[in-house]
C-alpha cells in the first residue's frame, strides 16, 4: 500500500509537472501553427515576460504600491514589453523573411533568443526576483489510506487550472474567430493567404503577440516556483519533447505531450534512476519523444503533412 | 635642410609618445577574470566576480597596485561553461607583459579542463573552495591551489556538525544522510568522502543528483520525503540551491535538516525562497557575509570614488569571497616579489609566491581580512593550506554563524589525497616532484 502511495505519489506530480512544460510548448505550438516557424525564442519570451513583469511590481512596491494593485501594473507592462517586442520582430527579423525556406525562419528566430535573453538582463537584471503570487506548499491528500499522505504541490495545480483555461481560449480563438482562421490559413501557405488579402505583417504581429502574453502566463506560474531568473529559458528544452510528442499543430497535443513527458520523466527518475545512476529525466523526455517519432513522426496530434513531388 | 629637421623631431616625439605607454605597460601586472555575469549561474557569479574586481581596484587605488605595478585586469564571460571557460584562457593567458599571473575560473568544471593546460603554459590556477580535492598534493598538481579548503575538508565537516548535532560521532551510526548534487565534477566531488565516512561512521549514505542547472528536482525531493533521511547534504550551485530548498519545504522536509556547502551559502540561495528558506544552514569558507576592516578602505578608495563593480551585493558572502580570491592572489604576487624583485611577475613566479605564502595572524590584520579569515600556510607539499571551516544558518534575514571552527579529520582525508593523486600521476604519466629539494 505504502509503494501504491508512493507511485501515485510520483505520477501526480510529474503530471502536474507536465502541465507546466505544456504551457512554454503551446507558445511554440501558436507560432508554428500560424507561421511555420519553429521559435526557439519561446523560453528568452518567458524569460523576457518575468523580468518585466517582477521589476515593475518590484518597483510599484518600492513606491508604496499595495501588492495586487502592483502585479496589475506589472502585467500590463509585461504585455506591454511583449507587444513591442512582437511587433520588433515582424517588423526586423520575419518582415524581411517572408516566403524564406522554415529552416532560414528557424535560424532567425536562434537569434532573436539571443538578443532578447541579452537585452533582457541587460534592461531588469541577471539576479533571482522572487515572485509570490501563487501559494507554492502543498496538500496532503488520503493521510488515512497512505502513510504520510499523498503530497500536491498547490503551485502545480495552479498551473494546471491556468493551462486549461489558456487551452479553452486557445481552442475558441482558432476554431471561432477570424482572425484565428486567418492565422490557420497564413500557416498553410504564406504566398497563399496573401493573394486571398490577408495582411501577413498583421497577422504575424498578432501571433507573436499572442505568444508572448502566454509566454507571460507561463512566467507568472515558473516564475512563482523558481524566482524569475535567467534560468527559465531552459524550460524551452523542456518543452521540446512535449512538442515532439503532442504534435507541433496541436493545441491538445500539448498538453496531452505534457503529461506523457511529466509522468514519464518523474516515474522513470524515480524508479529506474536509482538503479543506473540517477539525474536521468532531462534525458529520458527525449527517449519517448524519439519512441514517438519512431512510430509517428508527426506526434500523436499533429497533422500528416503529405508533399507531392 | 628645415624640412629633415622637422621630420626627425615629429620622429622623434612620435617615438617618444609611443614607448611611454610601453613603458608604462611594462610595469603593469595582468590579471584575467574569468566570470559569468550572465546566465543561469549569473546571481552567483556577478557579486564573485565584482569581490574580485573591487580588491584589484583597492590595492590600485590606495597602493598605487603591487609594491608599485599597477595591477590590469580583464573579464572574460564564460557563463560557467567548461568550453567558454577554456576559449576565455586561451585568449587572456599571453596578456601583459609577463602573461596572465594566475587564473581562477570560479568552476570546476573548467578547472578540471584547465588542469590539463596550466603545466604547459606555466600559469598557477587558484581555485579557492573547489576544484579536485587531491590537488593539494603540491607533488603532483604543482600548478594547481585549492587554497582554504577542498569539497572534501566540506563533506568532513558536514558531517563532524551532524556529529555534534546528534550528540557525538558515535550517534552517527544507524543513521541515513543524503547527498542532494549538482550531476556535473562539481556535485560529484564531496562522494568519496561521504563514503569513506559513512564506512567509517556507520551511517548510511545515498548520493541523489539534479541535472543542470537544477530547475526541476521534485522526483529527488519526493525520493527524500520517502527515504526519510536524517539529514541531507546540498551541493548545488546557482539556480539548484534555491529550488532545492523550496522543494525541501514543498516536501515538508525540515531545513534546519539540509546543509549546504559553502557553494549553497549564499544570500541568492536562500533569498527567492523567502521565508522557506529560513533554518537553512550551510558551511562557511571561513568567512562569512559583513563588513571588516578591508571593507573601510573599499568605501573610500572604490565605493565612494564610485569605482565598484557591485550594486547590491556589497559585502555579502560572495562578494567577500571574491575579496578573499584577490587577496590570496595577489599575496602570492608580493611574496613572489620578495624573491624576484618589484617588477611584473610571471605565472611560474607567482606559483613560487603561492608555494611560499604565509598568512600570518598579523598579516591577515594588516590587510583587513581579520574575522574573515585564519591563518594560512601553503607549501611545495600542500597546497590548502587550511583544513577549518565553520556553520552559518539563515534566520529569514541573514546568515547567523552556528558553530566554532571545525577541523576535517586529516587522518581520513591525507590517504585520500595520497591515492587520488598516485592514481592521477600513473594516469596522466607525471613524475611527482621532490618538495624537500625545492627552495
Amino acid at each position: 500500500m505504502v509503494a501504491f502511495g508512493q507511485f501515485l505519489e510520483v505520477l501526480i506530480s510529474g503530471l502536474l509537472a507536465g502541465v507546466l512544460y505544456s504551457l512554454v510548448a503551446l507558445g511554440f505550438v501558436l507560432i508554428f501553427k500560424a507561421s511555420g516557424v519553429f521559435n526557439f525564442a519561446q523560453g528568452a519570451m518567458v524569460l523576457l515576460a518575468g523580468l518585466a513583469l517582477v521589476r515593475a511590481l518590484d518597483l510599484m512596491v518600492a513606491k508604496g504600491m499595495p501588492f495586487w494593485g502592483a502585479v496589475i501594473v506589472g502585467l500590463v507592462f509585461a504585455a506591454a514589453v511583449m507587444s513591442l517586442t512582437a511587433y520588433l520582430v515582424e517588423r526586423f527579423v520575419l518582415g524581411p523573411l517572408v516566403n524564406q525556406d522554415g529552416l532560414t525562419l528557424f535560424m532567425a528566430t536562434i537569434g532573436v533568443t539571443f538578443i532578447i535573453e541579452g537585452g533582457a538582463q541587460m534592461l531588469f537584471g541577471a539576479e533571482v526576483y522572487p515572485l509570490p503570487l501563487f501559494p507554492t506548499d502543498a496538500w496532503f491528500l488520503f493521510e488515512k489510506t497512505f502513510e504520510g499522505g499523498i503530497l500536491v504541490s498547490k503551485i502545480d495545480v495552479w498551473g494546471g487550472m491556468i493551462a486549461a483555461v489558456l487551452v479553452v481560449g486557445l481552442a475558441l480563438f482558432f476554431q471561432r474567430t477570424k482572425t484565428g482562421r486567418a492565422l490557420r490559413a497564413v500557416a498553410d501557405d504564406h504566398a497563399a493567404a496573401q493573394s486571398v488579402g490577408i495582411s501577413l505583417d498583421w497577422i504575424w504581429f498578432i501571433v507573436w503577440l499572442v505568444a508572448g502574453l502566454v509566454a507571460l502566463v507561463a512566467a507568472t506560474v515558473w516564475g512563482t516556483k523558481l524566482g524569475v531568473q535567467f534560468s527559465i529559458t531552459f524550460l524551452a528544452l523542456k518543452a521540446l519533447p512535449v512538442l515532439i510528442i503532442g504534435g507541433f499543430t496541436s493545441v491538445p497535443g500539448a498538453i496531452v505531450g505534457g503529461l506523457i513527458v511529466g509522468a514519464g520523466e518523474k516515474i522513470a527518475e524515480a524508479y529506474l534512476g536509482p538503479s543506473i545512476g540517477g539525474g536521468i529525466e532531462y534525458w529520458f523526455a527525449y527517449v519517448l519523444a524519439l519512441a514517438v517519432l519512431l512510430a509517428r513522426p508527426q506526434g500523436l496530434f499533429g497533422e500528416r503533412i503529405i508533399e507531392r513531388i | 635642410m628645415l624640412k629633415l629637421t622637422m621630420a626627425l623631431a615629429a620622429v622623434a616625439v612620435g617615438a617618444t609618445a609611443a614607448a611611454a605607454p610601453a613603458l608604462a605597460q611594462q610595469n603593469e601586472q595582468f590579471l584575467p577574470s574569468l566570470v559569468y555575469r550572465t546566465g543561469p549561474y549569473a546571481p552567483n557569479g556577478i557579486p564573485f566576480a565584482n569581490g574580485v574586481a573591487d580588491y584589484w581596484t583597492l590595492l590600485n587605488e590606495r597602493d598605487g597596485g603591487i609594491n608599485g605595478v599597477k595591477i590590469v585586469f580583464e573579464e572574460c564571460e564564460t557563463g560557467y561553461a567548461t568550453d567558454k571557460g577554456v576559449e576565455c584562457y586561451e585568449r587572456l593567458k599571453g596578456k601583459g607583459p609577463t602573461g596572465a599571473g594566475y587564473f581562477s575560473p570560479l568552476s570546476t568544471g573548467i578547472t578540471f579542463a584547465l588542469t590539463e593546460k596550466v603545466p604547459g603554459d606555466k600559469i598557477p590556477l587558484l581555485t579557492m573552495g573547489y576544484g579536485r580535492s587531491e590537488s593539494r598534493n603540491g607533488a603532483v598538481f604543482p600548478w594547481n591551489f585549492v587554497a582554504v579548503g577542498s569539497y572534501w575538508t566540506a563533506a568532513d565537516v558536514a558531517v563532524q556538525h551532524i556529529a555534534k548535532e546528534l550528540g557525538g560521532v558515535d550517534k552517527l551510526k544507524g543513521k541515513k544522510i543524503s547527498l542532494v548534487y549538482h550531476d556535473s565534477p562539481y556535485g560529484k566531488e564531496p562522494i568519496a568522502a561521504l563514503e569513506e565516512r559513512a564506512k567509517k561512521n556507520g551511517f548510511t549514505f545515498k548520493a541523489i543528483p539534479v541535472t543542470h542547472p537544477g530547475v526541476e528536482q521534485k522526483s529527488q525531493w519526493l525520493s527524500i520525503r520517502q527515504d526519510r533521511p536524517d539529514y541531507v547534504l546540498l551541493w548545488g550551485w546557482g539556480v539548484m540551491n534555491s529550488t532545492a530548498v523550496k522543494e525541501a519545504a514543498a516536501v515538508g522536509y525540515p531545513r534546519d535538516k539540509v546543509i549546504g556547502v559553502w557553494w549553497s551559502g549564499a544570500e541568492p540561495d536562500v533569498t527567492p525562497a523567502g521565508e522557506q528558506s529560513k533554518g537553512y544552514k550551510a558551511l562557511m569558507l571561513q568567512h562569512g557575509a559583513g563588513k571588516f576592516k578591508v571593507h573601510a578602505d573599499l568605501d573610500k578608495f572604490v565605493i565612494s570614488k564610485n569605482k565598484t563593480a557591485t550594486k547590491d551585493d556589497y559585502a555579502q558572502v560572495l562578494y567577500n569571497r571574491g575579496l578573499l580570491n584577490s587577496m590570496l592572489g595577489t599575496e602570492a604576487i608580493r611574496t613572489a616579489m620578495k624573491k624576484y624583485g618589484n617588477k611584473p611577475m610571471t605565472g611560474e613566479q607567482i606559483r613560487w609566491g603561492f608555494e611560499n605564502l604565509n598568512l600570518t595572524e598579523a598579516r591577515i590584520k594588516e590587510l583587513g581580512f581579520e574575522g574573515m579569515v585564519s591563518p594560512i600556510k601553503l607549501s611545495c607539499q600542500d597546497h590548502q593550506g587550511a583544513d577549518v571551516a565553520r556553520v552559518q544558518q539563515w534566520d529569514g534575514k541573514e546568515w547567523k554563524i552556528i558553530s566554532g571552527y571545525y577541523k576535517a579529520d586529516l587522518s581520513i582525508l591525507d590517504p585520500m589525497v595520497k591515492d587520488a593523486s598516485a592514481k592521477y600521476a600513473a594516469e596522466k604519466k607525471i613524475t611527482p616532484r621532490d618538495c624537500s629539494k625545492e627552495s
